[in-house]
């Protein structure tokens, strides 16, 4: 504690933390979400009954901590992937057999991913129910709806990766649905599949939208789903 | 027109003190915005909402690491196009949209009815009427048991004509419950749950048990060739 007091007073920490220590008065308080970078998407005050478990079962934020872990279990599964036919199973195979911790990686992946389509549907159960969507809200819920269109394609296009038997029936499942649509549909399944059938275009399709372009629309309206919040008024 | 000082507004820093607030009630829209409560609890976000968030994420990570020690992700054979699993199952979130595509032409199970459910989803906040979510039998009841029983009336026999029971018996199911606070005058505490519920809330409860039931048939009571089979 001594060593930690001291080093709260040196120049250096001061120069990085701008809260001086200790926080003491709620103006400390303001300042240490003032700030900050991070915390500071929060308003000084909140609303006591807001932020108790029986309001909002902390949905919206489990939903967000489990997309940061996709995140970052995801990064490190790239590091060990090909999207390529057989790579890309031999790869998961690396991943139970050879590497450190790899199957870990992966469950973890897998299991964050299943749940965060669970919480997200649950979230907005419990949104409609608290009646949360009503007005100024009403733009807010339509950006959770992409939110959660965005969610199950993230937790679809990951599902090929493997390139397992699971994985490619699966997907031959969803996309022969693409080929319903009037008019188009022929034309958009090629496109999503970069052929007549899944093969190693699709693959590599899959990886993109899965690694780059979908996660990159997730961030996004994540970004504009909280600002929304805040200009909204705070939680309801 | 009046004095100009009459418009004039109290100015002071404190909004607790001097609360300022301008409202614009247009005629024939009801009032639909709240009213704020000045005295609300405040609390400062630190440390209280932030202590929540940490221990939050923390038994986020904690829950996800046992599971992961303890189950393994499935990995099958390697893919291969000439071996048709039977049957060959979507993940389990779109289960219960191919247990529709085995039940209703393509185009209205594959495109029609997804398009719809966004659709109904997103209108949600701006289905006007009724903002205040009065229950169902609030206003007018047999009027409104006439009307609800004939649009669940003609959706069944709909649904009958296709054979999609997996359908027609949660529906069924919850026509009972939505009926059942008219029906039954001795009140409890379930019934004046189930009697506050508009009909928005009856419609999204509905979405929610039929969506619920097929991903369970599809996951759990269909084998090859998607006929009925029994998990055990
Ligand atoms: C990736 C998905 C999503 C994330 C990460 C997310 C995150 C959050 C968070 C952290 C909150 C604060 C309150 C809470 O924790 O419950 C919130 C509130 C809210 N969310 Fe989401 N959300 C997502 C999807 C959705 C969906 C699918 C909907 C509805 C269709 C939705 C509608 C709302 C609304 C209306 C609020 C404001 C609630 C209030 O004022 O009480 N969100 N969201």
């Amino acid at each position: 504690m001594k060593i930690l007091n001291w080093l709260a007073q040196t120049k250096i920490w001061q120069s990085i933390f701008r809260t001086k220590l200790p926080i003491s008065t709620n103006l400390d308080k303001s300042l240490v979400i003032f700030n900050s970078l991070t915390l500071h998407i929060h308003p000084v005050k909140v609303r006591l009954r807001a932020i108790k478990f029986s309001y909002t079962f902390y949905l919206g934020m489990i939903s967000f901590f489990l997309f940061v872990l996709l995140i970052v279990t995801g990064i490190l599964l790239m590091l060990y992937y090909q999207p390529a036919i057989p790579h890309a199973y031999n790869n998961m195979k690396d991943l139970e057999f050879v590497v450190s911790n790899g199957s870990y990686l992966r469950n973890m992946h897998r299991w964050s991913a299943h749940l965060m389509v669970i919480t997200v549907f649950l979230h907005m159960l419990r949104v409609f129910y608290k009646g949360a969507y009503k007005p100024p809200r009403e733009f807010n819920w339509i950006i959770g709806i992409v939110l959660l269109i965005i969610t199950l394609l993230l937790s679809y296009t990951g599902y090929l990766l493997p390139y397992d038997q699971l994985s490619y029936w699966a997907v031959t499942v969803g996309t022969n649905i693409v080929q319903y649509i009037p008019i188009a549909g022929e034309k958009i399944r090629f496109l999503l599949l970069g052929g007549n059938e899944i093969g190693e275009y699709t693959l590599v399709r899959f990886y993109v939208l899965h690694c780059v372009i979908l996660p990159l629309f997730m961030v996004l309206l994540i970004a504009l789903h909280f600002w929304r919040i805040r200009k909204d008024g705070g939680l309801s | 027109m009046t004095k100009k000082e009459e418009f004039e507004i109290e100015i002071s820093s404190d909004s607790k003190a001097a609360i300022q607030r301008l409202a614009i009630v247009p005629k024939k829209t009801p009032v639909k915005y709240e009213q704020e409560k000045p005295e609300e609890n405040l609390v400062m976000t630190f440390p209280n909402l932030i202590i929540r968030e940490i221990i939050c994420f923390q038994i986020v990570v904690i829950v996800l690491s046992i599971i992961s020690l303890f189950f393994n992700a499935p990995l099958e054979e390697l893919a291969n196009p000439q071996n048709t699993p039977n049957p060959a199952k979507a993940p389990w979130y779109f289960l219960g949209l191919q247990e529709l595509l085995h039940t209703f032409p393509p185009v209205v199970a594959g495109v029609l009815m997804p398009l719809l459910v966004v659709i109904a989803l997103i209108i949600i906040p701006y289905f006007d009427i009724n903002i205040k979510r009065a229950g169902l039998w609030n206003k007018n009841p047999e009027k409104t048991l006439l009307v609800f029983s004939s649009v669940v009336f003609v959706f069944l026999i709909i649904m009958f004509l296709f054979d999609a029971f997996s359908i027609l018996v949660p529906t069924l199911l919850i026509y009972i419950l939505a009926v059942s606070p008219y029906l039954i005058k001795k009140r409890n505490a379930f019934i004046n749950n189930i009697a506050s519920l508009s009909l928005a809330g009856w419609i999204m409860t509905w979405f929610v048990s039929v969506t619920v039931i097929l991903i369970i048939i599809g996951t759990y009571f269909r084998g090859p060739g998607w006929s009925w089979v029994w998990p055990w």
